[in-house]
């Protein structure tokens, strides 16, 4: 049974976020190591396709190559399709709950900020994942680019309510 | 066979892999894809200061982090086991650019004459590293996600905000890598 305070909780998790845990199921500890083995595999499919290399971004940006369009576009496309696969026949999680999926509402933070975080993703050529996969191939200095990527969140949540939404 | 897995992957193969993830992560755990998110959970476990939004129960997020904590795994496999051996293709216009700005190696996943330790005391180097990072940390969240979140799943499940977001990433990379990023190359200090 979903409580009140549960109910805030979500809403609060839901606030500017589009990545959510949106099952009411309580998760063991040890289920935790599920999504850590999705993302070594996602982490070698960034370096190995040399995903998280700046030049790679560079030369999308500059429009010198169609890799990363590719990359992007075919991603989407993937999950698109099963997307709608998933909304069509109504597929369960493995625990038999229904896939939920919070429908984005519009406010002006996704301009605003999109045009900061796209300035600061040629500068560093990295997103966020990106970050954690450098890091780990040996670029020890991205640990300072994290943290101030740590740093710039905090900000964001600390003068929220400030900033035009 | 483990020669293959040395080359780098083609984007027909990465793309589509990167798109499964989010089939797997909703059907495994009703969990939609995103990654900027776990940035807002290390201030909610690490540094919440009473800032109502990062006071929500992070632990039921703990999922982003350990997806995260798989990436930087992911990282040290890759460059420990299954590192290429060539030098990274790089495309002979952009390579003509950089080297303008005296960057001529090519061997890492970041230029090393940009991104290095000592680098990080000179304003060129600030600004791509600190300045840089704040940005994608700042800007991700006010947008609400980020090229995993928005570009991917969001675009996935057909959302109009989410192109929006994404179409203001494009825009601000475009700006900022052909007029930001050289004249932050040109400096001296």
């Amino acid at each position: 049974m979903q409580t009140f305070k549960d109910f805030k909780d979500s809403e609060l998790r839901h606030q500017d976020s589009i990545c959510v845990n949106e099952s009411e199921k309580k998760e063991t500890f040890g289920e935790n190591f599920k999504y850590l083995l999705i993302g070594i595999g996602f982490g070698i499919v960034f370096v190995k396709a040399e995903i998280v290399s700046w030049f790679r971004i560079q030369e999308m940006f500059r429009l010198e190559s169609f890799f990363m369009y590719g990359v992007i576009g075919s991603a989407v496309a993937v999950g698109a399709l099963s997307v709608y696969i998933i909304k069509k026949l109504k597929v369960k999680t493995i625990k038999g709950e229904e896939i939920k999926i919070e429908p984005k509402t519009f406010n002006k933070g996704q301009i605003y900020g999109g045009l900061l975080f796209g300035i600061g993703w040629a500068m560093t050529g990295a997103c966020p994942g990106p970050l954690f996969a450098q890091i780990g191939y040996g670029a020890s200095v991205i640990i300072v680019t994290l943290l101030s990527a740590i740093a710039g969140t905090w900000v964001y949540g600390k003068f929220r309510d400030y900033l035009p939404h | 066979m483990f020669e293959f897995f040395k080359q780098p992957l083609p984007w027909y193969i990465a793309g589509p892999l990167i798109g499964l993830t989010v089939p797997v992560l909703l059907i495994i755990g009703n969990k939609t894809f995103g990654i900027s998110s776990s940035l807002r959970h290390i201030c909610a476990s690490c540094i919440p200061g009473d800032i109502p939004f990062f006071s929500y129960n992070w632990k039921k997020e703990l999922w982003n982090l350990f997806f995260v904590a798989g990436i930087f795994i992911g990282g040290v496999l890759a460059s420990l086991f299954l590192s290429n051996p060539n030098p990274i293709t790089i495309q002979p216009e952009l390579q003509n650019y950089l080297a303008q700005y005296g960057i001529q190696n090519f061997s890492g996943l970041v230029p090393n004459d940009l991104f290095n330790w000592s680098n990080l005391l000179t304003l060129k180097g600030f600004l791509l590293m600190v300045v840089g990072g704040f940005l994608v940390g700042f800007g991700t969240r006010y947008a609400g996600g980020c090229t995993s979140g928005h570009a991917i799943m969001g675009l996935s499940n057909l959302q109009w905000p989410s192109l929006v977001a994404t179409i203001c990433f494009m825009i601000g990379g475009f700006v900022s890598a052909w007029f930001l990023v050289p004249l932050i190359l040109s400096l001296t200090i």
